[in-house]
């Protein structure tokens, strides 16, 4: 029954593929037939990678008749068009790359694809991952599932939107500033962005290089935690990956949140923009927590206030450093000219679109001379700061919970320089988000209900550095007790989903 | 802090961005909104702080002096907007057009 | 003399000869097809990251110590960001204000007087690739294969005071790196490259004046003559009441001169960033000891011994101290047993002159230390005249075969015996009466006609202490 197979979490694919009571080709087949079906309305997919994920789902089915364990066999999966595919084109959402064939493949899809995965194909974005509505790419938007008026939420809101609609069991992002957990939430799926050097930065585009993080979105956080240990671990292609064994997350999904320590930053609960709903309801979410056994500490994160005004600095600076590639000598867009001058700022005026360039030239003025120690390096120092208070709070807590958004999904248009005339209206959907990357820390996103029974809010879970296996506990123990991931969306051409 | 036009022509100069003038007069306007915002940061204290560069501490790898797989010409000229021969081909370049 | 005096600093960038590039597994050896030496990081692919080279810091260490720098246990990385078709990341990965050392000189002699030059700096970095402009044509041609290849930056402080010492300067930090093993220095190649910092000022003066960077010098001989020709110019200048612009100049050698690079009126600025895709460089105690400890002694320390122990003038100790293979040549000779003094005149001019001439480095000798050792020995032990040896040594080139075997073989085994001698030399006295009494109305130098005679009789082999005793004797 191929039809059946779309909410299956990857945790069962992976199990019935393994156990052949599924063939991963069935489980792409019934996916690639949803997506044909569903996307239309929602554009979530850049590319669909029909022939390369049949040959790969033919591949796993060899592979699991010959014996072989394969953790992920034949889950399909979904990748933020930032992931470098070999002999796929990879555009990260820009104009600037479009058309560009990579010759290699990043670790994470490789590693990916070791484990059994079966890449469906690549999913829509921010352009180079900037933005938190998904309304800066260059191919056009992406629908939110729950109401196609709305943003998903971004920069990964093709990989949040895709796992929430059913068009594929898990995706991967990125997350520099919240664009894993943000977009989770708005859409009501799980997210996790793992501390930073925990997962390979190797083939993926970069953004900001020092707060870009590989994560993965599922349904569930058991799902997350199965496709996380297929993906962390120490890299040599990455000088910034950690070399730290790999706890069997999935594991540490089963354990009881009893008895575990919740820090709660009140101040969060009292910023101007957190919606009221999106508050009560994380705020029961950690009642439920604290109902399972877990014990509500109050921790303070005084500095946290800063998190936004020095994400903004850094970000655009590391960006604007990373984008100088894009110049048209060697792969990506050309506009042509007899000067070599003409030809770069032509090329990169357009190649890159509205707010990719508004961070490039934010980016390169906070660089230039006279002013880097007033803005950069000043944000350096703050970011110790900010670092600093997560040390202290985790002194007394294992987890931090907070909302991950202030608000849920927007409307279309709503929140963009164009339609609302304020260049800060769409940073401050990052509020809650930021801080985490500042300190380089796991952070996640799990669905913990509806704004008017309708719009998904999620509960975001932080933890000290390399405490990926609480996070993901604290996660698996509250969707054991709730059912909010149960829910889906209704299939976007009518009837069941 | 406000930035000029003039400022926003020099970095769009220095990032090799072609802005219109409409877009200086947005990019001032937009850019000194976001940086106005960034002035708080400035009434933060940071005496004695060492900046922070890296999200984890960690030693810089190295790795062993071996030649690995290459791309080759071939391969490397395939995304080429336009090459010549075995190069990649540009507009003449003038030596004032070098910086470093 | 001039009422101004020129103010030089240089920067030179080495390349070190690692397999692969700084951050990336791609060839950094020389040449190639063009492009063919890239990877995905050569290329600035999206997604790449840098990964350091091991050897490159071992050889950058190397260099620091040589050099008495200070090295940092903690450096790091910046990117220095400006647009050129050669530079494929937008940035060079670079050191900026935190360098891996810092400090030290090089030495060198100037004149026969001994002179250091102090060092600023050494940081490691990588290199750009090459565009070529084909003559008229509108458009130009970009070669990746060298970009990324390993390179340290030697800073000189602004130290020496002419062109010529410049020149001494860079003749002895090439004759370093080579020393080390870490460059082959070829100025031609590129694989050394250097630009200098000129400005004048009147004697006395202790400000420095404006000053102006020459580049696109790539021999000791364009390097001095482009201080040269800038001193020359600024000081005019300054005579005439002018002012000096700050400018970057390039060299032209078939000119002679130098002009300067069209500079347009834009903003320069490299804004450096602390490199986020590497973590600070720490670089432990023992590393350093290790490499200490593993440094071969350096060029003047060796020259000084050789010198001293050898009994060597300073310049035979100079020429055989101009790379490490010969001097280590030497000193394998003496360790197989040659006297010391003999070894190394045998090496400063037969070993070094034959080299020359087959255009080989010492590594291709074709006689190996022990086997000269053996030639040394036959002529220190009277086996064999010094004239005999040069034709020995000649056959042993040729041949490869040993001194002995070739001395036994051909029978050039020196004669001593005193009755043979004797019998040789009345022979010569008797057959030339006339130059006899030449010789005994008083022309000395006539001896040396005799002792031709009997050389030529004996073919050489006559040992020629005794024929020239003999002679005299029966002669008076």
């Amino acid at each position: 029954m191929p039809g059946e197979t779309h909410f299956l979490s990857a945790t069962e694919i992976a199990h019935a593929v393994g156990g052949r009571a599924l063939s991963a080709v069935e489980v792409a087949q019934a996916h690639l037939a949803r997506i044909a079906r569903e996307d239309g309305a929602l554009g979530c997919w850049l590319r669909v990678d029909e022939a390369g994920a049949l040959a790969q789902a033919e591949a796993v089915d060899r592979a699991v008749a010959r014996g072989d364990h394969l953790p992920l066999a034949g889950v399909p999966v979904g990748l933020k068009d930032l992931f470098v595919t070999e002999g796929l084109e990879t555009t990260a959402g820009s104009r600037i790359l479009a058309g560009w064939i990579p010759p290699y493949d990043g670790t994470a899809v490789a590693r990916l694809r070791r484990a059994g995965a079966v890449i469906l194909g690549k999913l829509n974005m921010d352009e180079f991952a900037m933005g938190s509505s998904n309304e800066n790419s260059a191919y056009g938007p992406v629908h939110n599932p729950w109401d196609p008026t709305r943003v998903p939420g971004g920069s990964s809101g093709g990989s949040a939107a895709a796992v929430a609609a059913g068009l594929c069991a898990l995706s991967l992002g990125t997350d520099t500033g919240g664009s894993i957990r943000q977009p989770a939430s708005l859409c009501g799926v799980v997210g996790i962005k793992p501390t930073y050097g925990r997962v390979s930065r190797h083939g993926v585009i970069a953004f900001a290089s020092s707060l870009d993080q590989v994560g993965p979105l599922g349904r569930t956080a058991l799902d997350c935690a199965l496709a996380l240990e297929a993906l962390a671990g120490h890299d040599p292609l990455d000088a910034t990956s950690i070399d730290a064994p790999v706890p069997r997350y999935t594991d540490a999904c089963r354990e009881p949140v009893e008895g575990l320590r919740v820090g709660v930053p009140e101040s969060f609960f009292c910023a101007a923009g957190l919606d009221a709903q999106v508050g009560a309801l994380v705020r029961a979410a950690i009642g439920k927590l604290e109902s399972l056994g877990a014990r509500v500490v109050p921790i303070e994160l005084p500095n946290a206030e800063h998190s936004l005004a020095t994400y903004y600095l850094i970000a655009p600076a590391e960006c604007s450093s990373n984008l100088a590639r894009y110049d048209g000598v060697r792969y990506g867009l050309r506009v042509p000219s007899g000067d070599l001058g003409q030809m770069y700022k032509a090329t990169r005026a357009a190649g890159f679109g509205p707010e990719v360039k508004r961070r490039i030239m934010l980016g390169t003025y906070a660089l230039r001379t006279g002013y880097y120690d007033a803005y950069y390096l000043r944000a350096q120092k703050v970011r110790a700061l900010i670092k600093r208070d997560f040390d202290r709070a985790f002194e007394a807590c294992d987890v931090i919970a907070t909302p991950t958004s202030p608000v849920a999904a927007w409307q279309l248009g709503e929140r963009t320089i164009e339609g609302c005339g304020d260049p800060l209206a769409m940073y401050l959907a990052d509020i809650y988000t930021i801080s985490c990357n500042l300190a380089g820390l796991p952070g996640l996103s799990v669905p913990c209900g509806f704004v008017d029974g309708k719009l998904p809010v999620g509960l975001q879970l932080l933890g000290p550095p390399l405490g990926e296996a609480n996070v993901l506990r604290v996660a698996a123990g509250y969707q054991r007790a709730t059912d909010w991931h149960t829910r889906h969306p209704a299939s976007t051409v009518g009837g069941a989903a | 802090m406000t930035i000029t036009p003039e400022e926003v022509r020099v970095t769009a100069e220095l990032a090799r961005l072609a802005l219109s003038d409409e877009e200086v007069a947005r990019m001032t306007r937009e850019l000194g909104a976001i940086l106005g915002a960034m002035e708080r940061l400035a009434a933060v204290d940071v005496e004695g702080v060492a900046p922070m560069t890296h999200a984890v501490a960690l030693d810089c790898p190295e790795r062993e002096d071996v030649v690995g797989p290459q791309l080759g010409a071939e391969r490397a000229l395939a995304g080429a907007p336009r090459r010549s021969g075995q190069f990649f081909e540009v507009p003449r370049v003038i030596a004032h057009d070098k910086e470093g | 003399m001039s009422r101004y005096e020129p103010v030089i600093g240089l920067e030179c960038h080495v390349q070190l000869q690692t397999r692969s590039k700084l951050f990336s597994a791609a060839s950094a050896s020389f040449g190639g097809e063009p492009n063919d030496h890239t990877d995905p990081y050569t290329l600035a692919l999206p997604g790449t990251l840098p990964v350091l080279n091991r050897r490159a810091v071992e050889y950058a260490l190397r260099m620091a110590l040589a050099t008495g720098c200070r090295v940092r246990r903690v450096s790091r990385f910046a990117r220095k960001h400006y647009f050129y078709p050669d530079l494929p990341k937008g940035y060079q990965i670079s050191q900026y204000d935190e360098p891996y050392a810092e400090g030290g000189a090089i030495g060198f002699l100037l004149d026969g007087q001994p002179r250091r030059v102090a060092l600023t700096r050494i940081h490691l970095e990588e290199d750009a690739g090459k565009s070529t402009h084909v003559g008229g044509a509108p458009t130009s041609l970009v070669d990746l294969n060298r970009a990324g290849v390993p390179l340290i930056e030697v800073v000189s402080e602004p130290e020496i005071r002419s062109a010529k010492e410049a020149a001494e300067y860079l003749r002895a930090l090439r004759q370093l790196v080579r020393w080390l093993d870490i460059c082959d220095g070829n100025m031609e190649e590129g694989s050394l490259r250097c630009d200098a910092n000129v400005s004048v000022r009147p004697v006395g003066a202790t400000t420095l004046g404006t000053r102006t960077e020459l580049k696109n010098m790539n021999s000791f001989r364009h390097v001095q003559q482009a201080i040269e020709y800038e001193v020359a110019r600024q000081t005019a200048l300054c005579e005439r009441g002018e002012r000096v612009v700050q400018e970057t100049r390039l060299w032209d050698a078939d000119r002679g001169s130098s002009h300067p690079m069209r500079s347009k009126e834009e903003a320069h600025d490299y804004r450096y960033l602390p490199e986020p895709d590497l973590p600070p460089l720490h670089i432990a105690d023992e590393e350093v000891e290790r490499a200490r400890t593993s440094l071969p002694e350096l060029p003047l320390a060796r020259r000084a011994r050789f010198v001293e122990r050898l009994g060597l003038t300073d310049q035979d100790a100079a020429l055989l101290t101009t790379e490490r293979p010969i001097a280590d040549y030497v000193e394998q000779v003496i360790a197989a047993g040659a006297d010391g003094k003999r070894a190394a005149n045998w090496v400063a001019s037969e070993v070094l002159r034959e080299l020359n001439r087959a255009e080989r480095s010492i590594a291709d000798c074709p006689i190996a230390p022990p086997a000269l050792a053996g030639l040394c020995r036959l002529v220190d032990d009277g086996t064999i005249s010094g004239k005999i040896a040069k034709d020995v040594f000649g056959k042993m080139w040729a041949s490869g075969r040993g001194a002995k075997e070739i001395v036994e073989a051909e029978g050039l085994v020196q004669l001593t015996d005193e009755a043979a001698i004797e019998a040789a030399c009345r022979a010569a006295v008797e057959a030339n009466p006339q130059q006899v009494g030449k010789y005994r109305a008083g022309n000395d130098k006539l001896i040396g006609f005799f002792v031709g005679q009997v050389m030529k009789a004996t073919r050489g082999k006559a040992n020629p202490e005794m024929v020239n005793q003999m002679l005299r004797r029966l002669l008076s």
